[in-house]
């Protein structure tokens, strides 16, 4: 069964809590407040949230090290996410993770995976056990235009078309794997072609548009619960920050940049509402406000959050 | 109740049979597990019996499918991952290490992977360097995977029920030249489970402790026959799991012995023996009466040639010379 429409003013307020924790994220990193690696999501925010608003909160959805964004869109709280990156006692993952490594199982959030590709493998797994249980769950893979590259991935296409297993392949591609743009990485003119070699429908997605995100996805979905088939959907999108904080994106230009800047998913999810009259620039306001409250509201929780414990150190090795 | 004598490849397929049976979410997937019914006919008869959405075949995809097994395990499921050899697992090496242990960490506890990696490992016969890999000392020096070497068919049965019951990455780390071999096992009516973690002397003896393992165990008590004829009488404790290892076991004899050879199908750098011998000399030296002696594989890549093969491998010649030398024999 599909899901109640979702509020469309709900999901652009989900985009503004993206974006505003992640600028909060940002400087927190700056001040040293965050360690390790810290990858921002800043431009892609219509396309977790699209793929949110046409699916069901039982699907299951697993993404790679982009994370942060999939679960706030999946309803973990700001705070569990902020403490994570704090790498406090009261994060997402226990602060044992970080920024790479979300996971909420409550939510059906099955990570937060570092290594390039290497959890497509694991979403056809978590795709078979929907099928193997008789369930009607679809999974939501995420990856970026780097992982295409990998064998896992390859592997992982075939095995979901030989199994025909209940899951979408969702490439964001954001044009550059770290600083190598995807015309020097890969031999397709097209990334969505990929899909083809594994006899898997693919289509191409503007992943700037909020409604067509959601709208294509929920299409696809429609069609998987009613007779179990993986799809493969490559959304054109673009990330505003280098690859990780460390990174200042000198392998891109300015212009085509702010080329992207013009077409931001928020301001045109905002601006077809305003124009349909479904927004006023005073409910933007609020809601903006509010999203940069709870950013800042989530960084006071994880300073104040309490460290994991040392004695606790053994305690996630192994379970009885 | 009478104890039946049967193969180590029977013992194994019985235990998928009997895990099968008790638990809806356990299935068995790999290359040639099903139509084939098994590369080395451990999963004969499976197919007919429990059907194709339980028992799986995959193309040679090891790092897809043994994903594929993680992930199904994050919501639940028991998968039992065959690799045709564990030297195919290195092919799977990411998933085996960076996914199956590191998930219960790295989600702060929410996310545990019952799953169970199984099949032949370590050298067989002129199969060459690629084919004849033990990847036992590489496995276990990850923390949150367990590694069980069972030696003999009651061992093998017993624990790879408990591998699958386990709700931790575990490999059964089983043997190519032991599959045909034959020992004694409970009647089938008897759910016969082994404690991971628990070695188990295989003879008895009071001059010298033979640690030993998975293929090294028959060759440990061939060897103690000999020694026998010389008046020196060897303890065999057989290790039967990497890790956890059973330090207790280890000490229990040595107290008894004061003298130590361990003999592991690995190789000597980083290998098994290393470990257990700095265990030994940290937690009980002043029981030593001399140095321990370890016998492994050669530190070379494996050679086809037999001979050469025969001279890398440990063998009972090896093994008496190891343990008259720590006996001042």
């Amino acid at each position: 069964m599909q899901p109640a429409e979702r509020d469309e003013v709900e999901m652009l307020s989900l985009m503004l809590l993206i974006r505003r924790f992640e600028e909060r994220a940002s400087q927190q990193y700056q001040a040293q407040k965050i360690g390790g690696f810290c990858h921002l999501y800043i431009g892609q925010e219509a396309v977790v949230v699209g793929a949110v608003a046409a699916t069901r909160d039982d699907d299951y959805l697993i993404t790679a090290y982009r994370d942060h964004a999939h679960a706030l869109a999946r309803g973990t709280s700001p705070d569990a996410c902020m403490a994570e990156l704090f790498g406090k006692e009261t994060g997402c993952s226990k602060g044992l993770g970080g920024s790479m490594h979300y996971f909420d199982k409550a939510r059906h959030m099955y990570g937060g995976h570092a290594i390039v590709g290497a959890h497509v493998p694991l979403a056809c797994g978590l795709a078979f056990a929907c099928k193997y249980r008789k369930e009607d769950r679809v999974t939501l893979c995420f990856f970026g235009d780097g992982a295409i590259n990998q064998g896992a991935f390859h592997e992982a296409l075939n095995l979901a078309a030989l199994y025909k297993l209940p899951i979408v392949f969702i490439c964001e591609n954001n044009l550059f794997a770290m600083g190598t743009s995807v015309k020097r990485s890969t031999s397709l003119k097209q990334i969505v072609d990929r899909a083809e070699g594994y006899d898997i429908p693919g289509e191409i997605v503007d992943g700037m548009n909020f409604r067509e995100v959601r709208d294509k996805l929920k299409e696809v979905v429609t069609s998987i619960r009613k007779e179990p088939h993986p799809a493969f959907m490559e959304v054109r999108t673009y990330r505003y920050r280098g690859h990780s904080m460390s990174d200042p994106a000198s392998y891109r230009t300015k212009d085509e940049l702010e080329k992207y800047r013009l077409d931001d998913p928020i301001i045109r999810l905002r601006a077809q509402l305003t124009r349909e009259g479904k927004l006023t620039n005073e409910q933007f306001d609020n809601i903006d406000k509010q999203a940069k409250q709870t950013a800042n509201d989530s960084v006071k929780f994880a300073e104040e959050s309490p460290e994991p414990p040392l004695e606790k150190l053994y305690d996630y090795t192994y379970v009885s | 109740m009478i104890m039946r004598e049967i193969t180590y490849r029977q013992a194994l397929n019985e235990a998928h049979a009997e895990e099968l049976e008790r638990d809806p979410n356990v299935f068995l997937m790999g290359e040639e597990v099903a139509e084939y019914n098994g590369a080395y006919k451990v999963s004969q008869g499976l197919l007919d019996r429990f059907g194709a959405e339980r028992i799986i075949d995959t193309p040679i995809s090891e790092n897809g499918f043994a994903g594929l097994g993680v992930g199904a395990a994050m919501v639940g499921l028991r998968p039992i991952i065959e690799f045709m050899t564990f030297s195919f697992s290195l092919v799977a090496f990411d998933q085996v290490v960076n996914n199956a242990p590191n998930m219960l960490t790295m989600s702060g506890g929410q996310f545990n992977i019952p799953i169970t990696f199984r099949g032949p490992n370590g050298p067989a016969h002129q199969l060459g360097a690629t084919h004849s890999h033990a990847t036992e000392c590489l496995y276990a020096n990850i923390p949150g995977l367990k590694v069980c070497t069972p030696a003999t068919p009651r061992d093998a049965k017993g624990l790879l029920k408990t591998a699958v019951r386990d709700n931790n990455p575990v490999l059964v780390l089983e043997s190519e030249l032991l599959y045909s071999s034959k020992g004694m096992v409970e009647p089938l009516d008897v759910d016969l489970t082994i404690p991971l973690g628990e070695a188990e002397v295989k003879r008895e003896g009071s001059d010298v402790t033979i640690i030993c393992y998975a293929q090294t165990v028959p060759l440990a008590l061939a060897a103690a026959e000999k020694l026998e004829d010389e008046d020196i009488s060897s303890e065999i404790v057989d290790l039967r799991s990497i890790k956890p290892l059973d330090e207790e076991a280890i000490y229990n004899s040595i107290r008894k012995t004061h003298r130590v050879v361990i003999v592991e199908q690995d190789r000597p750098f980083c290998g098994v023996g290393a470990e257990v011998c700095y265990r030994i000399q940290k937690n009980i030296f002043d029981q030593l009466d001399a140095p321990i002696a370890r016998v492994s594989q050669e530190d070379v890549p494996m050679p086809y040639n037999e001979k050469l093969e025969k001279a890398v491998l440990p063998n009972v010649d090896k093994l008496i010379g190891a343990v008259k030398k720590v006996c001042y024999a």
